[in-house]
C-alpha cells in the first residue's frame, strides 16, 4: 500500500483524508440540522451540540493537515480530463478548502462570542479569540448558509465523480477508493 | 418584561412623597442607573437571570399626586443578555423573542394606584412579541431629590411577573419555567 500519491493515483493518506472527512462533514451536517430543533428535555440537548463542535474542531485540524499533505505530494494525472473538467474540478477542490475552513470558523465564532472556549471531547479546548458581543448572530447566519453551500458542492462533486465512473468509464472514482498500482 | 418594569417605575413615581412637584423625567439609561432584569426557573432547580441592555423611557411624577404619574418604556429586544452567547442567540430567535420580527417591546402605563408608604401599583400595557397584555407592576419609591451635579433625580423599583405563553412563547422549558419575573430598577433625571 502506497503512503504517498503518485501520478497514477492517490496514496492511502490522501484517500483516508478524503473519505473520513466526507463522512465527518456529512455526519456533522446532519447532526447540526437535527440538533437545532431538539426539545429542551431531549437527552441530546447538550451532547449533540457538544459532539458537533468537537468534530468541527477536529475537521479543521484535518483540513490543515490535508492541505499540507496535498502540497507535499504529487497530484495524480488529470491528463484524461477535458479542459473544462480540469478547470472546474480545480475550482471545486479549492472551493472546498476555502468553504469548509470558513464554515468551521463561523461555527467556532458562534460558540466563543461570549469568551467561552470550545471543548474537544475533554482532550483539549480551543479558547475564544476574545469576547465579541453579538457576533453569534451574524456568525450563525453565515454558518447556516455555508453549510448548505458546502453540501451543494459535495453533491456536485459526487455527481461529477459518478459521471466519470458510469458515463466516461474512467478511473476518477476508483482511484480515490483503491490505491495506485505499485510500480 | 421590561415593559412591566417601566410601569413599576411609573407607579412608584406616583407614590413617591416629597420630591418635586409634577415633572417629567427621562430614565437614566445613559448613565445606566436603570435596568430591566428578568429571571426564570431552570428545571425548577435554580433561577436563571438576565436583562435587557438597551431600553429607553420617560415618566412623569408628582409627589403630591402620584396617581397622575405616567410611564413609557421601550425595550430593544435584541439586547437580551443572559451572559451566554448561544443561549442569547436562541432567545433572540423565533422560539422566544423573535427579535427580527419584533425588535421592540413597550410598556405604557394606564393608571397608577398609590398604596401608601411610597408604594403603588402601576397598571399598563406590555407589548411583547407583538402581543399586548395588561400587567400590574408592584412599584416602590426608593429616593429622590437634588443630585450632586445640579440635577434632580428620583428613583423607583418594581417587580411583575408574566407568563411566556401569553406572549406566544411556547418553547417547552419545563413545568417550572412557564413564568418570568421582571425586576425593574429605574432612576429618572428631571427634564
Amino acid at each position: 500500500m502506497l503512503i504517498r500519491n503518485t501520478t497514477a493515483g492517490y496514496g492511502v493518506v490522501s484517500r483516508l483524508f478524503h473519505w473520513l472527512m466526507a463522512l465527518a462533514i456529512f455526519g456533522t451536517f446532519g447532526l447540526g440540522l437535527w440538533m437545532v430543533d431538539l426539545d429542551y428535555y431531549s437527552p441530546y440537548y447538550h451532547s449533540a451540540p457538544y459532539v458537533h463542535k468537537a468534530i468541527g474542531i477536529l475537521l479543521l485540524i484535518a483540513l490543515a493537515a490535508r492541505f499540507v499533505w496535498r502540497v507535499a505530494n504529487v497530484k495524480p494525472s488529470d491528463a484524461h480530463f477535458t479542459p473544462f473538467e480540469r478547470v472546474s474540478s480545480h475550482i471545486a477542490h479549492a472551493g472546498f478548502y476555502v468553504l469548509i475552513f470558513a464554515l468551521i470558523v463561523s461555527g467556532y465564532l458562534i460558540s466563543t462570542a461570549d469568551g467561552r472556549a470550545v471543548d474537544v471531547f475533554g482532550w483539549f479546548s480551543v479558547p475564544s479569540p476574545g469576547e465579541n458581543k453579538g457576533l453569534e448572530d451574524p456568525a450563525g447566519v453565515v454558518h447556516t448558509y455555508l453549510a448548505y453551500v458546502v453540501i451543494a458542492f459535495a453533491v456536485v462533486h459526487a455527481v461529477a465523480a459518478l459521471k466519470h465512473h458510469f458515463v466516461d468509464r474512467d478511473s476518477t472514482l476508483t482511484r480515490m477508493w483503491s490505491g495506485p498500482p505499485k510500480t | 418584561m421590561t415593559l412591566r418594569l417601566t410601569s413599576l417605575a411609573l407607579m412608584a413615581a406616583l407614590v413617591l412623597p416629597g420630591a418635586a412637584s409634577a415633572a417629567d423625567y427621562a430614565i437614566d439609561t445613559k448613565g445606566a442607573h436603570a435596568s430591566i432584569n428578568f429571571r426564570i426557573q431552570h428545571l425548577g432547580f435554580s433561577w436563571l437571570a438576565g436583562r435587557f441592555d438597551q431600553f429607553s423611557g420617560t415618566f412623569s411624577y408628582d409627589d403630591k399626586a402620584p396617581d397622575a404619574s405616567k410611564v413609557n418604556v421601550e425595550i430593544d429586544t435584541n439586547s437580551v443578555n443572559s451572559n451566554h452567547a448561544e443561549r442569547d442567540k436562541h432567545l433572540r430567535g423565533a422560539d422566544f423573542l423573535d427579535v427580527t420580527k419584533f425588535p421592540k417591546a413597550t410598556f405604557v402605563s394606564k393608571s397608577v394606584t398609590p398604596a401608601g408608604d411610597g408604594k403603588a401599583t402601576i397598571t399598563g400595557d406590555l407589548t411583547l412579541r407583538g402581543v399586548t397584555k395588561e400587567v400590574k407592576i408592584d412599584a416602590a419609591y426608593v429616593g429622590g431629590g437634588a443630585d450632586p451635579w445640579g440635577g434632580t433625580r428620583v428613583g423607583f423599583t418594581g417587580t411583575t411577573k408574566i407568563t411566556l405563553a401569553d406572549y406566544g412563547i411556547n418553547f417547552n422549558l419545563g413545568p417550572a419555567s412557564k413564568e418570568v419575573e421582571l425586576a425593574l430598577e429605574v432612576e429618572g433625571v428631571k427634564q
